[in-house]
């Protein structure tokens, strides 16, 4: 190349690298992108895989875990896994089946401590206090207990008996005489073991751990529970309402809390005819003497 | 002066079978050892190391985690990382900071095993094919993995990343985790050459970095010795950062490699029948200049 041209090849090495940079960008970016779409749907897990205990909110749990699995190698009971690629939850982090094998609830939690980041939060020490789902009767067509038979397993296996499953009786309208013991979860006592979806002894269990946010549902921001408030502020927050009064014949009284009409005997009006009387109510069968009720007492 | 006809043979010749292999045989040990290591308590209930290359426990003491996640980490925004991951991460990066970073690459990463029998393949099969990527493809890597943490807010990369994805496979189980190593296997042998490890690995990448600093290097006192034979170049993973070195007496530039890339691995050390590459340290000027001196008083004999 002649020296009249030596501009030339450094501008087209300029043009050159330029080209490659954006070549490599757009490659880079488009992989990028693809993981990032990736991410987002295989964070959406399989509502049957439930974390260890302690596990953060999803998104940080993402953010934390390393995938090392020394959770998996602490747990005693062998019950914790790590996610093989192309399973339905997010590759390499530990999670549980409860249907196969829940958690048992370890007094010493040794799958946390030993977790390097805090993925699994150190702070959690009372294995009562562990949220790792929520049990719900996903079921009241198959479990037995509404059908009127007993059961109960699932109240009895609770390692948080008597808590976080009560029994609830109720009148059983088929057979007319007996009870339907009927458990109910209450999640301010579910631990999220999934011990009741085990021992439930349908082919399909009928008593689910759900993550926590399919399994709840949240009231508004908005809503505030009027008799709470009250019990708080120790009075009402409101100008009471003020008692309605009924244009009630002399001797009667309505009662609001359900007696309704009460009738003060001593002081009630004559009865204008047996019928009446015999009848107990302060209207004469007569729909004139009503009328005619107010003009009387003008006069 | 003349080019290689059988690759190490001229070294197996003058030095022996072990001094042409010593290096490479080390390695592999090293590599699979590491492994069984890690397979030693599920398989035998021995648990001296427990996890994985991303976060370990030593003899249930000392912990160990993988700088490249704990980088991750912090980029997705997190802040209550607990105190074991922490000093976990400075051990390792200590660790490599001393004996050169992408030692990583060559000595513990399972997928060199993966794309080493790739490449071994690949020239068995004289495969000549190859998309080029810019050498610096995997620093682009890097900032994109760092960039989808920060964005998405969780570690996005480690649900594809198929150096823990192997390692986690082999102990953890794998499910479909093999076909991403059987990808990784037919794209070095028929797209790229080298292609994983050398052009887009971020883990590389980051490990590259690190190892710009540290003290333990590949040196080639003995550059003058050189035969031109070109083995060096063939066997090496990175060969670009051999020229300069290799040929830069003249120039001055220090007979060591200090180049960020090199993995450590001493292959060029093994294949090399003159024994122009030796281990040691990058401060070591002094012996450059006694070596080159000795160099240039046999030329002057030669002459």
């Amino acid at each position: 190349m002649s020296n009249s041209t030596s501009k030339k090849p450094a501008s087209k090495g300029r043009r050159r690298f330029l080209i490659d940079s954006a070549r490599t960008a757009c490659g880079v970016g488009l992989l990028g992108l693809g993981i990032g779409i990736y991410s987002k749907s295989a964070s959406s897990m399989a509502p049957m895989a439930i974390r260890p205990p302690g596990a953060l909110d999803e998104t940080d749990f993402l953010a934390s875990c390393t995938r090392c699995g020394l959770c998996v190698r602490d747990c005693p009971y062998n019950i914790l896994k790590l996610a093989d690629a192309g399973e339905d939850v997010p590759t390499g982090t530990p999670y549980f089946l409860a249907r196969t094998d829940p958690c048992e609830m370890c007094e010493d939690i040794p799958c946390i401590p030993v977790c390097p980041t805090g993925a699994l939060d150190h702070n959690l020490t009372d294995i009562n206090e562990a949220r790792m789902g929520l049990a719900v009767v996903v079921d009241q067509e198959t479990c037995i207990a509404f059908l009127g038979l007993r059961c109960e397993v699932c109240f009895n296996v609770c390692p948080v008996r008597g808590d976080a499953i009560t029994l609830d009786y109720r009148h059983n309208e088929r057979s007319g005489k007996h009870a339907l013991f009927i458990p109910i979860v209450h999640s301010d006592a579910c631990t999220g073991c999934g011990l009741c979806e085990k021992a439930c002894i349908l082919d399909e269990a009928a008593i689910k751990v759900f993550p926590m946010h399919l399994a709840k549902g949240e009231l508004g921001k908005h809503y505030r529970l009027g008799w709470e408030k009250k019990d708080a502020a120790g009075e009402s927050l409101v100008t009471p309402d003020q008692e309605h009064r009924y244009n009630l014949p002399e001797g009667m009284r309505y009662d609001h809390t359900g007696e309704g009409l009460i009738f003060d005997q001593a002081n009630a009006p004559a009865m204008t005819t047996p019928d009446a009387a015999m009848e107990e109510t302060p209207f004469s069968s007569n729909p004139l003497d009503t009328l005619k009720k107010g003009i009387q007492e003008a006069d | 002066m003349a080019r290689y006809t059988v690759l190490g043979a001229e070294a197996i010749r003058k030095k022996g079978w072990w001094q042409a292999h010593k290096w490479l045989t080390l390695r592999r040990m090293s590599q699979i050892g590491i492994l069984l290591l890690f397979m030693l308590g599920p398989w035998a209930g021995i648990w001296i190391i427990k996890g994985n290359l991303s976060s370990s426990l030593l003899f249930d003491v000392v912990p160990m985690t993988d700088p490249f996640v704990f980088l991750q980490m912090l980029a997705t925004g997190f802040s209550a990382i607990a105190a074991e991951a922490v000093t976990g991460t400075l051990i390792i990066l200590a660790f490599y900071l001393l004996v050169g970073g992408r030692l990583f690459c060559s000595w513990v990463c399972p997928v060199n095993l993966v794309t080493d029998a790739s490449f071994w393949l690949r020239r068995r099969l004289g495969i000549n094919t190859g998309a080029n990527f810019l050498r610096n493809t995997k620093y682009w890597m890097l900032g994109m993995v760092l960039l989808v943490a920060a964005v998405s807010g969780v570690m996005a990369y480690e649900l594809v990343n198929p150096v823990s994805m192997l390692h986690r496979g082999i102990i953890f189980g794998m499910g479909v985790g093999w076909l991403v190593i059987a990808g990784i296997f037919l794209f070095d042998l028929f797209v790229a050459k080298r292609g994983w490890c050398t052009n887009l690995c971020p883990m590389g990448a980051f490990y590259g970095l690190l190892g710009k600093v540290s003290p333990i290097r590949v040196r080639a006192d003995a550059r003058s010795k050189c035969d031109d034979c070109a083995e060096c170049f063939v066997v090496c993973p990175e060969p670009q950062i051999i020229p300069a070195i290799l040929k830069g007496e003249e120039k001055g530039i220090p007979p060591v490699i200090l180049s960020g890339e090199c993995t450590n691995c001493g292959r060029c050390i093994d294949i090399c029948g003159e024994d122009v590459f030796h281990f040691g340290l990058r401060f070591d000027r002094s012996k450059a200049v006694l070596s080159s001196g000795e160099m240039n008083a046999a030329l002057k004999q030669k002459l």
